[in-house]
């Protein structure tokens, strides 16, 4: 049951940061997930988890995925948003960063360019960059993580599934339910409706229609404490209801977990949910899950440049470990050798089938 | 015992073989996960099934158990309280059906 504390960590209209909240820092956000009294159990840590898999230190198999964080500015404000992006976020990707990022792709051969945000588009860059990317690589996947209601926020944004359509652009975007309410509870009022009608009109561009090779996926995570389940039958429910109600079609359904960091992390504690949630991680920790983690192939750049093993690490401020931790400093094979960073959020990806940027992993 | 319901003994479901009658223990749950698999019912579905019925059986357990399953299982708000109404309506009608027999016994004793 919502108590009125809890619905105020709804709908926020403010980052933690901008709050000056303590868990807009993200040292304190470490300090709380090793915190055994705010958990209230003692659960084993992270590595001791891994290591009798043969899986600590946790090393990269191949660095497959090149994503990008361009900025923590965004026109939503969402209760989970593990970034506490938000209109008043100001860190953005400069276009000295970028030419940094296409100086390195210029030079690396990745399978995967994955841009995210915030809402990527608000970065005035944000086309230069494709472009870019484009022009050396006509050929590689490149993903934007679209929030659906950025096309609808302005004119200068409507023509957005035209230009993804041009440079051939798979776009993955969040619909935490296929109902208004579970969906607006989460990302904010209005949302649900705002999100039905971009899809409709990426849906009108070709986007997640049969043939059109332009892919359109969606991203399920839960819209409060609890863990997803069974991506293949969600995404039958979802596709039935979306378009039996609205029409719509979509390509897969990416089931994510949510990561006990930032204002995800805030929530668990004003609702009180936290040392259950994470208990329920650890206890379905799999360890197949656990080896076929993303920050194992993906390699995540933030808005200044820096190198992290993933966005969740990227936004507790864990680089890169080694030399290798700024674009200007790229050394493929250090960061293929690298240690990579874990602490106790990690069991946010490895909990029952896995979760990363694509859904499930096991 | 202070209470005779605790939310944190939900946990120790699974190790009620410890205590006794380990094999019978282990043969309903072996049971119980084949059952909820997915067959010729989605585990969503039975999922569903399982919330009505703790709430026709007032299990507190099953309540908490089966509310966190339907969630993860994507079903809606809809969908579960149409479930819940199911077991009450249910409840209600064996209850009124029965009342087939309190006519016909009255029939035999009233003039």
């Amino acid at each position: 049951m919502l108590t009125a504390h809890h619905t105020q960590t709804m709908n926020p209209v403010k980052s933690l940061k901008a709050l000056k909240h303590a868990l807009g820092d993200s040292g304190y956000q470490i300090q709380v997930l090793n915190d055994h009294d705010k958990l209230g159990r003692h659960l084993p840590l992270f590595r001791e988890k891994i290591a009798p898999f043969g899986l600590f230190p946790l090393k990269p198999t191949q660095i497959d995925i090149f994503q990008v964080n361009v900025g923590k500015m965004c026109n939503q404000v969402c209760s989970h948003c593990h970034v506490d992006a938000g209109p008043d976020r100001k860190e953005i990707m400069t276009q000295e960063t970028m030419q940094e990022c296409l100086d390195v792709l210029r030079k690396h051969k990745f399978k995967t360019i994955d841009l995210t945000g915030g809402a990527p588009e608000m970065n005035n860059n944000f086309r230069w960059f494709i472009e870019g990317i484009r022009a050396i690589d006509s050929e590689i996947k490149i993903i934007v993580r679209c929030n659906l209601t950025i096309i609808l926020a302005n004119k200068n944004y409507h023509d957005l599934p035209e230009f993804f359509k041009q440079h051939r652009i798979e776009v993955v975007s969040s619909l935490p339910f296929y109902t208004a309410s579970r969906t607006d509870s989460q990302r904010g009022n209005g949302v649900f409706e705002d999100s039905i009608k971009a899809l409709q009109m990426l849906n009108a561009m070709g986007y997640g229609q049969e043939g059109s090779g332009l892919t359109l996926n969606l991203v399920y995570n839960p819209a409060g404490a609890f863990l997803p389940s069974g991506q293949d039958g969600l995404e039958k429910e979802f596709k039935k209801a979306l378009k039996t109600k609205y029409g719509i079609h979509f390509n897969s359904l990416f089931c994510i977990t949510n990561i006990p960091i930032s204002r995800f992390l805030d929530y668990l504690l004003v609702s009180g949910n936290y040392g259950e949630y994470m208990e329920k991680l650890v206890n379905a920790f799999n360890p197949t899950a656990a080896s076929n983690v993303m920050c194992r192939n993906t390699l995540s750049i933030g808005w200044d440049g820096f190198l992290f093993d993933c966005d969740f690490n990227q936004m507790l401020d864990l680089k890169v470990l080694g030399r290798s931790q700024h674009l200007r400093e790229f050394d493929m094979s250090e960061l293929t050798n690298r240690k990579i960073s874990i602490n106790q959020h990690c069991y946010g990806c490895t909990a029952g089938a896995g979760s990363s940027c694509g859904g499930e992993v096991a | 015992m202070t209470n005779y319901y605790n939310s944190e003994d939900l946990k120790k479901f699974g190790k009620i073989g410890e205590f006794g009658a380990k094999d019978m223990a282990a043969d309903f749950f072996k049971y119980y996960g084949g059952v909820f698999a997915d067959g010729a019912l989605s585990g969503r579905e039975k999922a569903l099934i399982a919330l009505a019925v703790s709430h026709v059986l007032k299990c507190p357990y099953c309540i908490d158990a089966y509310t966190s399953t339907t969630l993860e299982k994507g079903c809606s708000e809809d969908e579960m309280m149409e479930a819940v109404h199911v077991g009450a309506v249910m409840a209600a009608g064996v209850t009124l059906v029965h009342s087939t027999q309190m006519i016909n016994k009255a029939k035999e004793l009233m003039m």
